[in-house]
């Protein structure tokens, strides 16, 4: 859900989308940039993103990520249950507060 | 999970690894911007992504199939181990191709021939119809049923209500002359209602309709297949077209497709019976007949019906020369409807059941020897198992490792066998017994595939099952205890292999027994005097004199009379003469009843049926038959139409008890007026139908004369077989003479069926021959298995007990009472085997008695002998190893481990 919300943005590399992963949690979440390629992989093969070739800032080759119509589609279903849960949660640790 | 992705995991994962170059170039150069130093902002980078394999494999893992992952690395890893072990895997392999290969030749076989339906739409409405008649004596001796007549034919398709169709046929040669060289070619004749039965539609024009079978109406004949590519080209024109089918001009009308066959008939010509019935009498029992059942009828109910319909023939049609219909009240006359793929199997089911039996029994011996390999193979890695087993690897794991194994060298067996099977096919469709039915329907087909992969499974699951369950059960941890040292083999470790090597040796017995009596009828067969002498010395033709070629009795006596004298003019040529039939040669002979001087046939009972033959003079002299008493014909007694005829022995001793008695008695045909003839000679019984069956009684009447039936009137034998004796006989040359010969006389005579008598004595003991090769190549290998496998066991158990021969041999035991320890072993094992191998064969080998002749299914001679090889061969397997046994030397065997 963190990449393709990354990717909304417009398409990305592994290194931009890693590291803004980091920035954007203000590196509460701290992870290994690695274990985002398999993540990448699983989002492609369901068909959320697609991937192209291209050129990075500093000229290097690098593959690039895109967002698919149908990955945006499961990222608003994603972002709608995910806001669900939270204020569910919140509800239930802070009941005292209403 | 889709096979897509795990088929492009591949280029999937070079691009992956490319991306992380990519990323560690981006994140380096960034680390580098921020001011590291070039190895420190590599190292940084390496750190930051993470393992870069274990990204990799979890995106692979992310692309496999589990199973199929592991089945793939399971098969490769078997692979290889039989790489490291190429004799075992040649010898299991080789055992197994065999093996498959044979079943799988042999199934195809009977699956064509038996199991498949008849090559006819809905085949299994088809039926033949015939009757039996107990009250015929005679007659069941020479084609085992009563076949329909003319008017049978008649009244059955009339009033019948359980056939949708029934028609009558039957064979004959018939020259067509005018197209090339004259050609005697094989028809088929069709009364009407076999086409619709058989309805199998015309690849070209029309069946013969119910008008072509109408007598008077314009002549016409169907081609078939092979005849219409050979002789007219394919010519998609030759519907209409005329042609010269025994003199007579006939118009062909259609062309039957390629498969097409009247049941086993190869035929070039379809032509038109029409009956008039105006004519027809009741006999004349010489029809085959073939009906289709209507929907729901059963062969009861259309026996039922025909038996309703067998009064109403008898007194629907007039009786020969005015003899009493009612005699066919007494004969018994009752339908025998058998279904019609049963005609076309014949008794070739006993042989195909006998040889499908051996081949499987040849299977289970070379399953069990695979076995046996499996189990020494298994054995000597019982430690590295149990070592796994202890290090955790799951029971199920290890089994389905030696299952995997067995079914891997199963499943390359198999298609191994495929290969033989191909090839042992054309071997069997070649050698095939000569009137194999169906020879042009065998194929490997779906059928055969499938029995194919059933086997090799089943065979692989067979080979595996035993060494796994024995070594790979949850007992292991004994295995590590007994391999060590300090215990000595316990017997029951070699039980499996044991029970093995008795039931290899006791069904090598079974297949031996089989052959060693298919040998001994074989011997039985030679010694039989079929009434002939040197047989490939004596060629055989076949000339026919058409009547409208031809019309006067006399002149055909004398062409066939100069063709006779024209061949025995070619150089080399001693001896030559002809007949209506040779013996064995299996053309429809005539057969009637005869009655002695003073008696008369409507008294008491009809005599028995005696087959009756129409020669020339020399004919005895020319086959090697013996005269016994009185003299041959001769030319004279031919054209002076003398009262004259010969009988065979056995017809003599039947009606005057002597041979000499019977010279110058006289015996008529069973007509009232039939005239009154003279036996001038005796001659030795010949085994007309096949030395392995009696021979008839046969009355032979000279090829021309007066009438037999009709006195006043001519008679002569049309079509002939002459017979030759000549020491060229066979060779090409010769038979360019002989042609030439013939043709000098009269140039639109065709010559047929040109053979040595040889030829015609192989086909007819085809049958025999062929299971006797084929039970002697299954016995043979059966033999050799079970002695490979009878010398394995007791190697391997001397090479396991190498410690405990040493122990014994240096406490002072004897060389040759170690040998004969081991050699007792083997003998026990082998005895063990032969007992049962014995009581099985006893039970089996009746169930081939139909194949035999002149021994009994227990013949003495073969339990006796048969035993006694095997028990030979297993001494010899038990004694080479035994004395490997013998010569250990003491201190290397302890020293050893």
């Amino acid at each position: 859900m963190l990449v393709l919300q990354t990717l909304v943005l417009g398409p990305a590399h592994g290194h931009t989308i890693a590291h803004a992963i980091e920035r954007g949690s203000e590196d509460v979440l701290q992870i290994e940039h690695g274990s985002l390629y398999p993540a990448l992989h699983r989002l492609e093969n369901r068909g959320w993103i697609a991937s192209f070739w291209g050129t990075s800032e500093n000229n290097r080759k690098a593959k690039y990520y895109r967002l698919t119509p149908v990955g945006r589609k499961q990222l608003l279903a994603q972002t709608t249950r995910w806001e669900q849960l939270v204020r569910a949660i919140g509800r239930i640790l802070k009941p005292a507060v209403e | 999970m889709s096979w897509r992705r795990v088929l492009r995991r591949a280029s999937w994962d070079r691009e992956r690894l490319e991306e992380i170059d990519s990323y560690l170039a981006i994140e380096t150069d960034e680390n580098i911007a921020r001011g590291m130093s070039d190895s420190e902002a590599r190292a940084s980078a390496r750190r930051k992504l993470g393992n870069s394999t274990l990204i990799r494999e979890e995106i692979y893992r992310m692309n496999t199939i589990a199973i199929v992952e592991t089945l793939g690395r399971d098969v490769r890893h078997v692979l290889r181990m039989l790489r490291h072990n190429p004799t075992f895997a040649v010898v299991a392999l080789l055992t197994l191709a065999i093996g498959i290969g044979g079943n799988t030749a042999v199934f195809s076989v009977v699956n064509s021939v038996l199991l498949k339906p008849l090559p006819y739409p809905k085949a299994e409405e088809l039926v033949a119809v015939a009757h039996t008649a107990p009250g015929f004596s005679g007659l069941s001796s020479i084609y085992g049923d009563l076949r329909l007549s003319a008017s049978m034919f008649v009244t059955y398709s009339e009033h019948n209500r359980a056939f949708q169709a029934l028609g009558v046929w039957s064979t004959a040669t018939m020259s067509v002359t005018g197209l090339a060289e004259p050609e005697q070619i094989r028809a088929v004749l069709v009364s009407d209602g076999i086409l619709r039965a058989l309805d199998v539609p015309p690849i070209m024009g029309r069946w013969l309709s119910q008008a072509d079978h109408t007598p008077g109406s314009p002549a016409t004949v169907m081609l078939s297949y092979g005849y219409w590519q050979r002789r007219f080209g394919a010519d998609r024109s030759v519907v209409g077209r005329k042609i010269t089918v025994d003199s007579r001009l006939r118009e062909i009308v259609g062309v039957m497709p390629q498969a097409f066959r009247v049941v086993n008939t190869d035929s070039d010509l379809f032509v038109p019976l029409s009956f008039e019935r105006s004519r027809l009498i009741l006999p004349g029992f010489s029809y085959q007949s073939i009906a289709r059942l209507k929907p729901g009828v059963t062969i009861a109910k259309a026996e039922a019906d025909i038996a309703r319909l067998v009064p109403v023939w008898m007194n629907s049609w007039p009786m020969l020369g005015g003899i009493d219909p009612r005699v066919y009240e007494r004969a018994r006359i009752a339908p025998a409807i058998r279904p019609l793929k049963k005609e076309v199997v014949g008794n070739a089911a006993d042989i195909l059941w006998v040889l499908m039996g051996t081949i499987g029994i040849v299977m289970v011996i070379a399953a069990a020897n695979v076995a046996n390999l499996m189990l020494v193979r298994t054995e000597a890695r019982q430690q590295e198992l149990a070592v796994r087993a202890a290090l955790g690897a799951g029971w199920g794991r290890l089994v389905r490792e030696l299952l995997l194994e067995s079914l891997v060298l199963g499943v390359i067996g198999g298609a191994l066998g495929l290969g033989l099977a191909h090839a042992g096919l054309r071997f069997l469709v070649a050698a095939g017994p000569g009137r194999l039915p169906r020879l042009n329907e065998i194929a490997l087909d779906g059928w055969a595939l499938g029995f194919t992969v059933a086997v090799s499974l089943l065979s692989g699951l067979m080979c595996g099952l035993i060494p796994a369950f024995k070594y790979a059960g949850p007992s292991i941890s004994m295995a590590l205890r007994s391999a060590g040292r300090a215990l000595s083999h316990s017997r029951d470790r070699h039980r499996a292999r044991n029970v093995l090597v008795v039931a290899q040796v006791a069904l090598a017995l079974v297949l031996l027994v089989s052959a060693g009596l298919m040998i001994r009828t074989f011997q039985a067969l030679a010694k039989v005097d079929a009434g002939f002498t040197e047989a490939n010395q004596l060629q055989v033709m076949r000339i026919s004199i058409p009547g409208l070629l031809v019309r006067e009795p006399e002149r055909v006596a004398r062409m066939q009379n100069e063709i006779v004298d024209k061949v025995a003019a070619i150089p080399g040529v001693s001896s030559v003469a002809f007949t209506s039939g040779m013996p064995m040669e299996g053309f429809a002979t005539n057969w009637d009843a005869i009655t002695v001087e003073g008696k008369t046939c409507t008294e008491a009972e009809i005599p028995p049926m005696r087959v009756f033959k129409s020669i020339s003079p020399r004919l005895f002299q020319t086959a090697g038959t013996r005269l016994i008493a009185g003299r041959d014909f001769n030319w004279t007694d031919l054209y002076g139409r003398r009262p004259v005829v010969m009988i065979s022995e056995n017809l003599a001793r039947e009606l005057w008890s002597s041979p000499s008695a019977a010279i110058g008695r006289r015996i008529a045909t069973c007509l009232p007026k039939a005239p009154l003839r003279e036996v001038i000679g005796v001659v030795q019984d010949v085994h007309d139908n096949g030395v392995h069956e009696p021979s008839p009684a046969i009355v032979y009447w000279p090829s021309f004369g007066e009438s037999s039936y009709i006195p006043g009137e001519v008679d002569v034998a049309r079509t002939v077989t002459f017979a030759i004796r000549s020491h060229l006989a066979g060779s090409d040359g010769f038979l360019q003479q002989l042609n030439q010969a013939v043709w000098s006389v009269n140039a639109s005579l065709p010559v047929a069926s040109v053979r040595t008598m040889q030829d015609v004595y192989d086909q007819s003991q085809s049958r025999t021959s062929f299971t006797l090769v084929m039970l002697g190549i299954a016995g043979t290998v059966a033999l050799v298995l079970g002695v490979i496998g009878l010398y394995g066991v007791i190697s391997y158990v001397v090479s396991q007990r190498r410690r405990e021969i040493g122990i014994r041999l240096a406490l002072g035991a004897q060389h040759g009472e170690l040998e004969r320890m081991f050699v007792r072993y083997g003998l026990s094992l082998a005895g063990i085997g032969v007992a049962i191998g014995l009581a099985a064969a006893a039970g089996l080998t009746r169930l081939m008695s139909s194949l035999l002749f002149g021994i009994s299914p227990l013949d003495p001679l073969t339990y006796v002998a048969v035993p006694v090889v095997l028990v030979a061969a297993a001494v010899l397997a038990s004694y080479l190893p035994a004395r490997r046994a013998a010569l250990v030397d003491p201190v290397d065997a302890l020293k050893a481990e």
